[in-house]
């Protein structure tokens, strides 16, 4: 019975991503399911196809770049919490936290209006800012849950024998942060690798990333490169993830009790 | 414990950067929005400082109140039947030996980061009529020729269910987790079925939990700006969607923002009425 019902919505949750992996197969340029011969060529094309293979650098470009400044925002927040936590914290916590608890719509937008107000509309740093933004929660969240698990009485203790703020952070912090600090900045890379909207309204006429592309590709003619390019956007946030599951604790991460 | 701060600001001059972001990159941009939509509209253009109340004027009409409430009804729909199957789910995922939940855990995040894009192209495949189900069913006898379920409504509740059922169940999934094992065990040592002691024992000590998860998830459909265009019809679109439309396709960023700042308060308020949820929630375990 429990089995059951777990099959089942694995089942639910497989089902599209089966499709299109069956799709991605096909020997012709042809979207039909089961597949009409089965070849690699459209995850080849990928590479070989100079407009998918520049989206996808694009998006990985941005992505990379997005992740790293959504951390650098994020860490000096969290840490200035775990030191005191302060109104002024708080509140910048807050604004940290609030743009992607509203509708992805709603910074896509501000981002448009403000953009183009700024002159800057369709320069390639605009997504980046404006990623990096939208995703700062994600950093903040695991950073905050990583400082909270860090044992004050060390941190006491190291002060005790001489040790200053630098070498605090240096010899404590740092070490203890690090796989929240690494896990933080692959949720952003994931989610940002897959944003559409956000990306959309700051450089979709001048930029092509994979989801705008494939967008594109939706309303203008499709290929089989839709199809692989989703397959293997799956594989990699399967992998990230996956590796973060490794090299930590995802439960914990998610919000479980640490023992058990 | 602050006996020996080596400098008076506490690690407090540490949140000047990410303040100036923040500021800069989004409440400017908010706050700009915010005043775009009082402003007129210029054709080809995108806006002019011009005071109007017409953006506003236009959206309180039949045709846009329909949108609202269809919107609202819609993602209360997805956020209902999220919950039906998630709540269930992520008891038997809590249930799971912790190394047995981490395949799963790793699944909902890969399905959850998906592109909106990515997965309102595989639901439109998997449900069209030249490569999705109804071939496998023809397959097997269960239907006389292949047809295609979209665009419909119920392909748009099943895309939206789809995107926010992971979302549902890792919110969820900290209070299940967190929760005694023993009140489960408790009841069924009492001779209750495991469904029953789901049902009356386990669902009740959770209701803060579920009600604060329903109107999170709520919010979260809110948001979807994709999939009920590209597995609907137009009668299907959703204030976000209109949004979209409105400040690309129209360019009609005035008229776009008016929108937002109504997405923007339904949020909120949804939003503060889960806070309403949390905060009982936290009083009621203390």
């Amino acid at each position: 019975m429990t089995r059951l019902f777990l099959a089942l919505i694995g089942l639910f949750l497989a089902a599209p991503v089966a499709i299109i992996a069956g799709v991605s197969l096909n020997a012709q340029q042809s979207l039909v399911f089961p597949p009409n011969g089965v070849s690699l060529r459209w995850y080849a094309a990928i590479a070989t196809q100079a407009d998918w293979r520049n989206a996808l650098l694009t998006s990985v470009s941005i992505a990379a770049f997005a992740a790293a400044l959504a951390v650098a925002i994020a860490l000096p927040i969290a840490y200035a919490l775990w030191r005191r936590t302060t109104v002024v914290g708080r509140v910048v916590q807050l604004l940290g936290v609030s743009p992607f608890v509203l509708p992805p719509v709603i910074t896509a937008l501000g981002a448009l209006a403000f953009w183009s107000t700024a002159g800057f509309y369709g320069s390639s740093f605009t997504v980046v800012v404006s990623h990096a933004i939208f995703f700062t929660s994600l950093p903040l969240v695991t950073l905050t849950l990583g400082f909270s698990s860090i044992d004050r009485e060390i941190v006491e203790a190291a002060r005790t024998m001489g040790a200053d703020e630098r070498a605090v952070r240096r010899t404590i912090l740092a070490p203890m942060i690090r796989p929240y600090l690494v896990s933080g900045f692959a949720f952003a890379f994931v989610l940002s690798l897959n944003e559409y909207i956000i990306a959309y309204m700051t450089v979709g006429f001048t930029m092509e990333t994979v989801p705008i592309k494939i967008f594109n590709a939706l309303r203008y003619g499709y290929t089989p490169v839709m199809a692989s390019i989703s397959v293997l956007f799956v594989a990699l946030a399967a992998l990230v993830f996956g590796l973060v599951a490794r090299f930590g604790d995802l439960p914990k991460l998610l919000g479980a009790w640490e023992r058990r | 414990m602050s006996a020996a701060p080596s400098r008076p600001s506490g690690g407090q001059a540490a949140l000047v950067f990410p303040g100036l972001m923040l500021g800069a990159f989004f409440v400017v941009p908010f706050g700009l929005m915010i005043a775009v939509s009082f402003f007129q509209r210029v054709q080809g253009g995108f806006y002019e400082p011009v005071l109007t109340g017409a953006n506003y004027a236009r959206f309180l009409s039949l045709f846009f109140g329909e949108i609202l409430l269809f919107s609202l009804g819609l993602s209360a729909l997805v956020a209902l039947v999220c919950l039906l199957v998630g709540a269930p789910f992520t008891y038997l995922l809590t249930r799971l030996s912790r190394r047995a939940q981490v395949p799963w855990l790793v699944a909902l995040l890969a399905i959850l980061s998906l592109s909106e894009v990515i997965i309102g192209f595989s639901w439109s495949t998997l449900l069209s009529r030249t490569a999705g189900v109804s071939n496998l069913l023809v397959a097997l006898g269960l239907m006389a020729s292949p047809a295609a379920f979209t665009p419909s409504f119920a392909a748009v509740l099943l895309g939206m269910t789809y995107q926010a059922l992971p979302y549902c169940v890792l919110v969820l999934y900290p209070s299940f987790s967190r929760l005694d094992p023993s009140l489960g065990e408790a009841a069924q040592t009492l001779g209750a079925s495991p469904a029953r002691a789901f049902l009356t024992v386990i669902l009740p000590a959770l209701r803060g939990a579920l009600a604060a998860t329903f109107v999170v998830v709520f919010v979260f459909a809110l948001g979807s700006y994709l999939l009920p265009q590209l597995l609907g019809r137009p009668q299907h679109w959703t204030l976000s969607v209109l949004i979209t439309d409105q400040a690309i396709y129209q360019s009609n960023m005035p008229f776009a923002a008016a929108m937002a700042v109504f997405l923007v308060l339904a949020s909120l308020l949804l939003v503060s009425l889960a806070a309403l949820f949390g905060a009982k929630r936290a009083g009621g375990a203390a």
